[in-house]
């Protein structure tokens, strides 16, 4: 037993409301309020947690968001979580955690045999050794190393709770509700500005808890409700347990609001996290300042804690963290935590002083309230494995950095130590230039915007209370003037009394190592003192190089409390000043957060949206089994009872041939192009000519990219003289129209044509086979189908049953076909009119493998063929390209690659041995050999009876007739093959001609 | 050098570890050398360490305007693979897997070259098909891979969302064993210390602010530590290969500088085995060897040379993570940054003699050039000593874009922030 | 990042799409050589700091704009409207004040 529940004080707990929680099984109490950290600490609790690579036992080091030490497991099933700071989590009853990195116990944990073994782990030692004889030693050797590394256990259960995300807009972001974030927050909200103030902890306040100062009277708690009162007053929004993360370009903010951590369970309906990005105006930077440890032999021994998570703990949760403390400091800030915790019944039994003197107000108060004060001295080396039995303390020569002799040799169980303070310039230095070294904080405190902000309070290195207090104001005020604020009334500054001053590190962080114990500078990931020396002895001198070599500032604590010291320690070593070593850069995210929390909603079923067609039902309740193209859902076929997938597109492409058939085409992108100068832009945008389509014509088009290279093919309806209806692949919907409003709108802005997308103000679908023109004819309520009303390529407008149709007769199948267009919403009533009418004629619906069944007979390309990397000749179509214009990518198809005579180029296959052909096969000579080429679609033909392909063939235009073999080396098979002309089937077009 | 093993560190860790030397010296330059690469990345050490190995070429001086390693060797998510489709392509990145297999011992220095496997993940019959054309071409250029169907992708990769709610199902994927991921400073700090050991200097804080010149001719440096000469300059400078080339005149590349971002999640214990990559989206994950998650996902799609990014790109990553492994929502995200890509207009990289006599050009890595070091620095290396490429970097010439000879693996065209 | 549109104010980057250097030329439509428009589908400065580049506000006006911005810390120094709409932003800029 070490730490306890004082009989009083606590700000933040209540004492009426116990709650019970287990950690490693064992059943313990502590207070609404509590963190979990302090609910361990009241229990006795000292050991809590294993580091990353000693194994080392730790107990709690802080009392916030830079534990390194105090990390655990919580919950349990899917919601199991590792590596949650025991600092910010807030106790809840029934909360369950665990100790973590150890094995089998955290009292017992074998693999602190790496400890043992420290001697050999010294930084970069992996890069040394494991080589052995090559890649297998490596492989054996790294299952261990991976296993012994990480912390905390994951999960592979999907995680059940929701995140939402939510934008806010203001005027001035207040990051930080310490003292100086509530005096900005105040002073910008005067001005009647929209003021949003968040905080990452669950109450305001921030240092203004421990500082022991009166403001206008009142006590902290008391202040800090009443500013909370004014705040609101002023329709600040207030954000608690609100963490911002990340400054991005643009005044764009990213927070967490921690909104049911603190629960068992969110409520029904309730994120568990809510991600907030936030526009600001202006931002003032209020984060405050992290305290710093001292290096010396056994600093990790688990009862040593940073001297503010002492007092922290005290202050606002009433808990004593020891029986018999004693204090290690280079500041002012020892003696003052020891007087505030003897004030609160805390038992110091001495406070130790880098400093050969201390203010004499403090000495003499400590002399006046009994506590031993030894200055000129040091904490030497601690005792204690598993929790803190005592310290050496000696004397220390500040100047030689020399221990002297024995002073004393106390028992204590914990050891409060303050190494100054670090300004938390995350956020500041994520958005500005490299944070700068303030010799007195022997830190560094922001550089220079490039983001509107300002920094204020600890963060801008001013320790002091008063000065946090108009530093605040300051702040605020200037954010409110920068958004053009008129004077607001002046929020006056609290008289302090009893206020603390800033406490300004001695500059020595280290004590000279004794009896071959370790000093750590990073607590996590088990960086020591010795470390940083072996890196700079082996070169790795830049701050980037130790960092990387040494792992220092890499763990989950992201150095919060190690990067400074480390700098020191560094530039000792090389023999220049902090400043010369400078700082690593900051990144995003200042504290770890959740990946759920930045997906969002977007994830699962909703990580992209879902784009269906008005007959998606009718496909669903007609057996059809669909499948996603691009965010569209596509019927791939309509199964009936017992039939394959292979039986489904056999019938459906047999019935198309000899029968007819009904499409869902409304997924194809659809621009309705209007202007004079519509039918010259198409001309240039198509490699084929469109100025002389006649109006009441379409055409079939392809579009190359400014490379020449095939982009988008589909028709064009000539509607009217100066209006067109293109259609374009499913998948290139959006990219064609971005394409065509680049060109109207840069580079020929003279032409007169205006572009919207259409796609889904039109539902289509294509009927298809010899009977269309009958059963389109009878659906028809009005207009005319017939080849002298409608000939190939012609368009007609009609009407089925009540709604408009307009239908253009193209062929993707080969047979006389239509394609009806009609209003989105009516698609399913033509559709169903469609095949009432086709019902005499044993219509049916067919899916996507029937329509490639289909095309691949008739030797029409598609996506697979348009990969990005062929050109018109490639696939057969050079002699569409217009001569007589120019057109996109015209002048670069005649470049040396474009004309190669071994260019791959689309032939068809047939197998000659009866075996399926599988797509992604690739073409070899027969008996094997290097690739020729490759197969891009694959099907039975019900129509040649054969399995039949489209491939690319190098020079496969002189090849046909060649046999050849597709080979699949990855499910070892070939078939062998014969290469053919790709269009299989019905070469003159007559069917479609009909 | 002194020799790294298991012994040497055994006799090391008696002693304190008080003899151990610096793995590179740190050189002064000298005036003159026989060729100077320019960059001390990945693909600059591996060069110099290659012109000194293979081709006797040592007195050469490497330029690193900060300090060494300090561009994308040390901002990637350190995969490793040769799972390309195009042969020229496959070929080249095969070589490269082929010298990170024996490349721990070449160097005596581990590299942690872990072949734990890259599986890609399809979720439509297309994409499948798509993925068996990449594969046979790798298996018949004697690369590597396996087809597999969702049973022998849920055994090998416990966590992803095979649900029916998933919105994009997973079909099959194509797994690579071969491939895997690498610790990426090792690699940067194994080849300088190599290197240096075969003479080579190294020269760290030394920025390139112009080219000498005898008419048309490269033959030298300025620095801001003075005039270097050399009758050949290798730039390995990818991020900043258009500021470098602008200082020798060449004011156009086809080429785009872009951020891309990289992620790492807390650490945790084993839970993710080999790498896997999402292909309904752009990611690619896999967990390092400290435990964290270590993903990425698309570029920006901006020109940048910030080395960050922005917010909506975040959030994208972190709904494909999400997407494709449910479980990696409650682990939280620990870091990000931003490395500069030399986004080339194929998606493949120059290297090549050029543009100007006595210049040598290894330019436009996009996303690839982490995988690549072995290989580019082997390539640029015989490019650089016989003054002409090696048949296996022949097509990744600058002037292919020009005859249409464009190597687009991902077939996205001329547009960088494509590829 | 945010772009302040002429057509929608400042939207986030997240509703545009990049369209790339701001200062290329089409070659004009009757060029047959290959060259001048190699020139202007590869070849890029590419540049450190200011970088006039197009982006297109695909999920707002669907305007085409030419943004000025630093390429070193993505600051934006301006934006218009490019192309056929660009005269008529400043004009409408100028009866506005």
């Amino acid at each position: 037993m070490s730490g306890y529940r004082l009989p009083r004080g606590g700000a933040h707990v209540e004492r009426d409301r116990p709650f019970s929680f287990r950690f490693d099984g064992e059943q313990m109490h502590g207070l609404a309020g509590d963190t979990l950290a302090s609910a361990l600490l009241a229990s006795g609790r000292v050991l809590v947690g294993r580091s990353f690579k000693y194994h080392r036992p730790r107990g709690v080091m802080s009392a916030g968001p830079e534990e390194a030490n105090a990390l655990v497991e919580m919950r349990a099933g899917a919601r199991h979580e590792p590596n949650t700071r025991a600092t910010m989590a807030e106790l809840y009853e029934g909360l369950e955690a665990a100790s973590q990195n150890r094995w089998p116990s955290l009292a017992f944990d074998m693999m602190a045999v790496n400890d043992r073994l420290s001697p050999l782990f010294s930084a970069g030692f992996y890069y040394k050794t494991f080589m052995g004889t090559g890649q297998a030693t490596w492989h054996f050797c790294e299952r261990f190393i991976r296993k012994a590394a990480g912390l905390g256990r994951g999960t592979h259960l999907a995680d059940p709770d929701r995140y939402e995300k939510r934008n806010a807009f203001c005027d001035v972001l207040v990051v930080g509700a310490g003292p100086a974030g509530l005096m900005a927050a105040r002073a910008a909200a005067a001005s009647g500005l929209r003021v949003v103030l968040a905080d990452e902890n669950a109450r305001p306040g921030g240092r203004l808890h421990e500082d022991g100062a009166s403001l206008d009277g009142r006590t902290a708690a008391d202040w800090i409700a009443h500013e909370l009162h004014e705040l609101e007053r002023h329709g600040v929004r207030i954000m608690p347990r609100t963490t911002v993360y990340g400054y991005f370009d643009g005044n764009v903010l990213g927070a967490v609001e921690r909104v049911a951590d603190h629960k068992p369970l969110p409520e029904p309906h309730e994120p568990r996290q809510r991600h907030w990005t936030i526009h600001a105006r202006r931002v003032v930077l209020a984060t405050g300042a992290i305290e710093r440890p001292l290096v010396f032999s056994g600093n990790d021994a688990p009862g040593v804690m940073l001297a503010s998570a002492g007092l922290a703990h005290a202050q606002r949760h009433g808990v004593a963290v020891g029986r018999s403390v004693v204090v290690f400091a280079n500041n002012d800030g020892g003696a003052r935590t020891a007087l505030a915790l003897d004030r609160l019944g805390v038992s110091i039994k001495a406070v130790v002083d880098i400093r050969r003197e201390i203010p004499t107000a403090l000495a003499a108060e400590l002399g006046a309230r009994g506590i031993r004060l030894e200055t000129g001295a040091v904490v030497a080396a601690t005792r204690g494995r598993k929790a803190l039995s005592g310290v050496d303390i000696r004397g220390f020569d500040p100047a030689s950095g020399a221990l002297g002799a024995n002073i004393m040799q106390p028992s204590c169980d914990a050891l409060l130590v303050a190494g100054g303070w670090t300004p938390s310039v995350h956020l500041a230095s994520q958005a500005g230039s490299a944070p700068v070294y303030d010799e007195q904080l022997q830190s560094f405190v922001p550089g220079s915007p490039r983001e509107a902000w300002t920094a204020c309070g600890a963060a801008a290195g001013m320790l002091d209370l008063a000065a946090c207090l108009k530093g605040g104001r300051d702040a605020g005020l200037a954010a409110a003037a920068a958004c053009g604020a008129g004077e607001g009334s002046l929020p006056p500054l609290p008289v302090l009394e009893g206020a603390a001053g800033a406490e300004h590190p001695f500059p020595v962080f280290d004590v000279p190592a004794t009896g071959g114990a370790k000093r750590f500078v990073d607590f996590q990931h088990d960086v020591t003192a010795d470390d940083i020396e072996l890196s700079n002895r082996e070169g790795f001198r830049s701050v980037e190089h130790l960092k990387r070599y040494t792992t220092l500032g890499m763990a989950a604590d992201q150095g919060k409390t190690s990067n400074v010291n480390a700098i020191a320690l560094m530039a000792r070593a090389r023999g220049l000043s902090a400043p010369q070593v400078g700082t690593t850069r900051f990144r995003m995210p200042y504290t770890a957060v959740a990946i759920g929390a930045l997906a969002g909603r977007e994830t699962g079923h909703h990580f992209a949206p879902t784009r269906r067609t008005p007959m998606h039902d009718w496909h669903l309740a007609h057996g059809a089994e669909m499948m996603p193209a691009g965010i569209w859902m596509r019927p791939r076929a309509y199964f009936r009872d017992g039939e394959t997938l292979r039986d489904a597109y056999v019938r459906e492409a047999t019935m198309v041939r000899e029968g007819v058939g009904l499409v869902d085409v409304s997924t194809l992108g659809k621009i309705d192009v209007q202007g004079p100068d519509a039918a010259e832009f198409l001309n240039r945008l198509y490699a084929n000519g469109f100025a002389k389509l006649p109006v009441g014509k379409a055409r079939y088009g392809v579009m190359l990219r400014e490379d020449g290279i095939m982009f988008d093919d589909g028709t064009a309806w000539r509607l009217a003289e100066h209006r067109f209806l293109v259609t374009t692949t499913t998948a290139n919907a959006g990219p064609v129209l971005a394409h065509m409003e680049h060109y109207l709108e840069v580079v020929w802005p003279e032409l007169r044509v205006h572009v919207t997308s259409v796609t889904d103000r039109f539902a289509a679908m294509a009927i298809a086979g010899h009977a269309a023109r009958k059963v389109l004819q009878a659906a028809l309520a009005e207009g005319d189908v017939s080849n002298e009303a409608c000939p190939h390529m012609g368009i007609a407008q009609g009407r089925i049953g009540t709604h408009r149709v307009m239908i253009a007769r193209l062929s993707f199948s080969g047979e006389l076909a239509y394609e009806v267009f009609c209003d989105w919403p009516a698609g399913l009533a033509v559709w169903e009119a469609l095949l009432e009418a086709g019902l005499p004629e044993r219509i049916a619906p067919y899916g996507l493998e029937a329509l490639g069944t289909l095309r691949i007979e008739k030797g029409h390309i598609t996506g697979a063929e348009m990969d990005g990397r062929t050109t018109l000749a490639d696939v057969g179509l050079g002699g569409m390209a217009s001569q007589r214009k120019p057109y996109i990518g015209s002048a670069m198809t005649s470049r040396p690659a474009f004309v190669d005579p071994a260019r791959p180029v689309m032939v068809g296959l047939v197998s000659t041995d009866g075996a399926p052909i599988r797509a992604g096969s690739h073409l070899t000579a027969r008996g094997g050999g290097a690739s020729l080429g490759h197969v891009t679609a694959v099907t039975w033909s019900p129509a040649l009876k054969a399995h039949i392909a489209l491939a690319f063939l190098s020079g496969g235009r002189g090849r046909h007739g060649e046999a050849l073999e597709a080979a699949f080396p990855l499910k070892d098979e070939r078939v062998a093959v014969t290469v053919t002309d790709p269009c299989f089937y019905d070469p003159d077009g007559s069917r479609m001609h009909v | 050098m002194q020799k790294y093993s298991a012994l040497s560190l055994l006799k090391n860790a008696f002693s304190g570890h008080r003899h151990w030397q610096p793995a590179w010296r740190k050189a002064e330059p000298k005036p003159a050398y026989d060729a100077i690469i320019v960059g001390g990345g990945g693909h600059g050490l591996s060069t110099a360490y290659y012109l000194a190995k293979e081709h006797g070429l040592t007195n050469i001086v490497v330029l690193e305007k900060g300090w060494l390693g300090s561009g994308n060797i040390g901002r990637n998510t350190t995969i490793v693979r040769s799972n390309y489709m195009l042969p020229d392509n496959n070929r080249f990145y095969e070589w490269s897997m082929k010298l990170w297999e024996g490349l721990s011992l070449d160097l005596n220095y581990n590299v942690m070259f872990s072949q734990r496997g890259v599986l890609n993940l399809a979720h439509t019959p297309a994409q499948l098909d798509d993925y068996a054309r990449r594969g046979n071409s790798m298996r018949l250029e004697g690369i590597d891979a396996e087809l597999l169907g969702p049973s022998e992708i849920a055994a090998l990769v416990p966590g992803l969302d095979l649900s029916g709610s998933a919105r994009f199902p997973v079909v099959g994927g194509l797994l690579q064993p071969r491939a895997g991921t690498a610790r990426h400073d090792a690699v940067a700090w194994g080849y300088a210390r190599a290197a240096d050991a075969r003479g080579v200097d190294i020269v760290e804080n030394c920025e390139v602010t112009g080219f000498l010149r005898e008419g048309e001719r490269i033959v030298g440096v300025t620095t801001t530590r003075g005039e270097i000469r050399a009758p050949k300059v290798g730039v390995a400078v990818a991020g900043s290969t258009s500021q470098v080339l602008a200082l020798a005149g060449v004011s156009r590349l086809p080429i785009e500088s872009h951020v891309l971002q990289a992620f790492v999640s807390e650490p945790v214990k084993p839970i993710l085995d080999g790498v896997v990559t999402f292909g309904a989206g752009h990611l690619y994950i896999s967990q390092s060897d400290k435990g964290g998650l270590v993903f990425g996902g698309d570029i920006d799609k901006y020109n940048s040379y910030a080395q960050r990014g922005n917010l909506p790109v975040v959030e994208h990553v972190m709904s494909e993570v999400t997407a494709m492994l449910p479980f990696v929502s409650r682990l939280r995200l620990l870091r990000n940054w931003g490395g500069i890509m030399d986004m080339s207009m194929d998606g493949s990289p120059i290297i090549a003699p050029g543009p100007l006599p006595g210049l040598y050009l290894n330019a436009g890595w996009c996303y690839g050039g982490f995988k690549a070091t072995p290989a580019s620095g082997w390539c640029f290396a015989w490019t650089m000593a016989k003054d002409e490429p090696h048949p296996l970097n022949a097509p990744f010439t600058l002037d292919r874009f020009r005859n249409g000879a464009s190597i687009d693996e991902r077939g996205a065209g001329p547009y960088p922030k494509m590829h | 990042m945010r772009i302040d549109c002429p057509c929608c104010g400042p939207r986030g980057v997240a509703e545009f799409s990049y369209g790339g250097d701001g200062t290329l030329r089409r070659p004009d439509l009757a060029t047959r050589e290959a060259e001048p428009f190699s020139a202007y589908v590869y070849d890029r400065e590419n540049p450190r700091g200011p970088h006039v580049e197009l982006w297109h506000h695909i999920a707002g006006c669907r305007h085409w704009l030419r943004v000025t911005r630093n390429t070193l810390t993505h600051e934006i120094l301006g934006v218009e409207m490019a192309g056929r709409f660009a005269g008529d932003a400043a004009r409408i800029e100028g009866q506005g004040a």
